[in-house]
């Protein structure tokens, strides 16, 4: 009988080769190499100034906000490079959606925070946007808390609201890749869960990749794991082997606490 | 070390601090009085001024005061002429103050904050901001008034315009400063083009502050005097055309309240009753828009 439950290697969605990237003349990332599989959760762990956000914000070019940053090297989503890529940089964006640490909730109501990034790329009529916004802030395990306030302010909202409001707003213009730039830190324990429970609903349509601080939390809700430090990356593998049987002695030193 | 010795230590210690505690209570009692003092002087004088201006300005209200025009001396008239003027001419400099020092704030604080361009502009602005108003009046008649061979309402506008310019331009980049970064990169991050995150985004995240800078801006020129002295100049009668000399109320209330005529001292103060209630307006305004923030 053939193993049934042994995994399809799954695709890889976006792969890193030879990638460096500076601030001004500070070598933060030190030629990466990364395969993220596809609708899987892949968790970047690390000590702060690793680089592990670093790497997060040339998925979707961020970095390209601030000149004196820069990247080299090859990140290709689907094959194709984003790095050179002679697409608009606002399509890229659409396809790999972020969300921050801090909750950004964009001054308007709560409909018009979802709207607001759909109407970028589609022209919807109204019903079809009230399907749109009524689907995004389901998905973001919303709908029920603030259907009957969509038209108040998004600020009004409380902390790990505002935050599936913002993840709400990012599903809602249909990404394929979903970056969380620790999502968590600045909830509470129950928003924390909440949020978990959504990126594991989130990973059966997207691919997921989180940088978080929080170790428990990379081992509760990824199945990929990739141990930075100082720029390098040490250690890349399943979550599970990550943390009861990394190869490398520094990721088991980070992840015992024995580490420094 | 002993008991004692660990019981001596802690007595001496508990002296020091009650004397350090006790000379710092003094300090906090002198430096309390001062800033009480300071604040009475202050609220002393604008009292006063406030006082002055309701009693002698309350008096020379009527409703001849709104709908006449004003008067040759000692004959009964009102200042509508100069209430309208002065309606006239701010709104005209607003209305084309406001955007340009929108726009050149945006420019400043988006798109390229440290560039030279952009410190030269700041330099010259601030240059700008604190010029004497009497400076601006004199520029735009050398420029307009002299070309034109004309005092105009529209001179005055022009004068007034300069003024609300710098203000608008310096309080739009503050504004937009205090916006945090991580709003801005959130909306780039859902691949928003430049010009919609800042009018759809940073804009209206900092809307209070910038309106409040522009009503600041009309309050200050409603009661300018200066600019105006030679360009709009004045006029006795009711005029819309901005193309001739214009009244005003603070030019009327120079000329009034410097003259002997009992009714022409009269309406000034009834003018200096209207500016003030204006101005005054204005600033509540202001402080309810940055209060009801976002």
């Amino acid at each position: 009988m053939p193993n049934t439950v042994a995994q399809q290697p799954s695709r890889s969605k976006i792969s890193v080769k030879d990638l460096n990237f500076y601030y001004g003349k500070f070598h933060a990332l030190k030629g990466i190499n990364l395969e993220i599989p596809e609708n899987k959760v892949t968790a970047f762990i690390g000590p702060s100034g690793c680089g592990k956000s670093t790497l997060l914000r040339t998925f979707n070019r961020m970095f390209e906000l601030y000149p004196e940053q820069r990247a080299e090297g090859t990140i290709a989503l689907d094959g194709e490079n984003l790095l050179t890529s002679k697409q608009d940089v606002a399509l890229i964006r659409a396809k790999v959606g972020m969300v921050f640490q801090k909750p950004t909730p964009f001054p308007m109501s709560i409909y018009d925070n979802i709207a607001f990034g759909v109407k970028l790329f589609e022209n919807l009529s109204a019903s079809e946007m009230d399907d749109r916004v009524e689907w995004a802030l389901k998905k973001a395990a919303l709908w029920t808390e603030v259907r009957d306030k969509l038209q108040q302010s998004g600020s009004g909202l409380s902390g790990g609201q505002q935050q599936r409001l913002c993840i709400a707003r990012g599903i809602a213009i249909k990404p394929e890749v979903l970056l969380l730039d620790e999502p968590c830190s600045a909830l509470d324990p129950i928003s924390t869960a909440k949020i978990e429970e959504l990126i594991a609903e989130l990973k059966n349509e997207y691919t997921v990749v989180i940088v978080t601080h929080n170790m428990q939390q990379a081992a509760r809700c990824s199945d990929y794991t990739a141990y930075m430090y100082l720029g390098d990356l040490i250690e890349f593998g399943a979550t599970e082997q990550m943390f009861f049987k990394p190869q490398r002695k520094e990721t088991e030193d980070y992840i015992t606490g024995r580490f420094g | 070390m002993s008991t004692a010795q660990n019981l001596l230590n802690a007595k001496a210690l508990a002296e020091t601090r009650q004397a350090r505690f006790a000379s710092r209570n003094r300090v906090n009692k002198i430096a309390l009085t001062l800033s009480l003092a300071a604040m009475a002087f202050g609220v002393f004088w604008l009292v006063w001024i406030l006082w002055e201006t309701l009693r002698q300005g309350v008096g020379g209200l009527a409703i001849a005061t709104f709908t006449e025009m004003t008067p040759p001396p000692n004959e009964a008239g009102g200042i509508a002429n100069a209430i309208f003027g002065s309606f006239v001419m701010v709104m005209l400099a607003t209305f084309v103050g406001t955007p340009i020092g929108i726009m050149a704030g945006i420019y400043l604080a988006e798109y390229n904050p440290k560039g030279w361009l952009a410190s030269v502009t700041r330099f010259v602005n601030d240059i700008l901001l604190s010029a004497p108003s009497i400076v601006i009046g004199l520029f735009v008649y050398a420029v307009v008034v002299a070309y034109f061979k004309t005092f105009s309402g529209l001179a005055g506008a022009l004068a007034l315009a300069l003024i609300v310019i710098p203000v608008v331009i310096r309080t739009t980049e503050n504004m937009l400063q205090l916006v945090p970064p991580g709003l801005r990169e959130a909306a780039y991050a859902l691949g928003t083009p430049k010009w919609k995150v800042i009018l759809s985004i940073t804009l209206r995240a900092a809307r209070a502050g910038v309106v409040t800078g522009v009503l600041l801006a009309v309050a200050r020129i409603a009661g300018e005097t200066a600019p105006l002295l030679f360009t709009a100049l004045n006029n006795q009668f009711w005029t819309a055309d901005v193309s001739q000399p214009m009244a005003s109320l603070p030019v009327t209330i120079f000329k009034f309240a410097m003259s002997p005529y009992e009714n022409w001292q009269q309406l000034a103060w009834a003018g200096v009753f209207l500016i003030t209630i204006a101005v005054l307006a204005l600033n509540i305004l202001a402080r309810v828009l940055t209060r009801t923030k976002h």
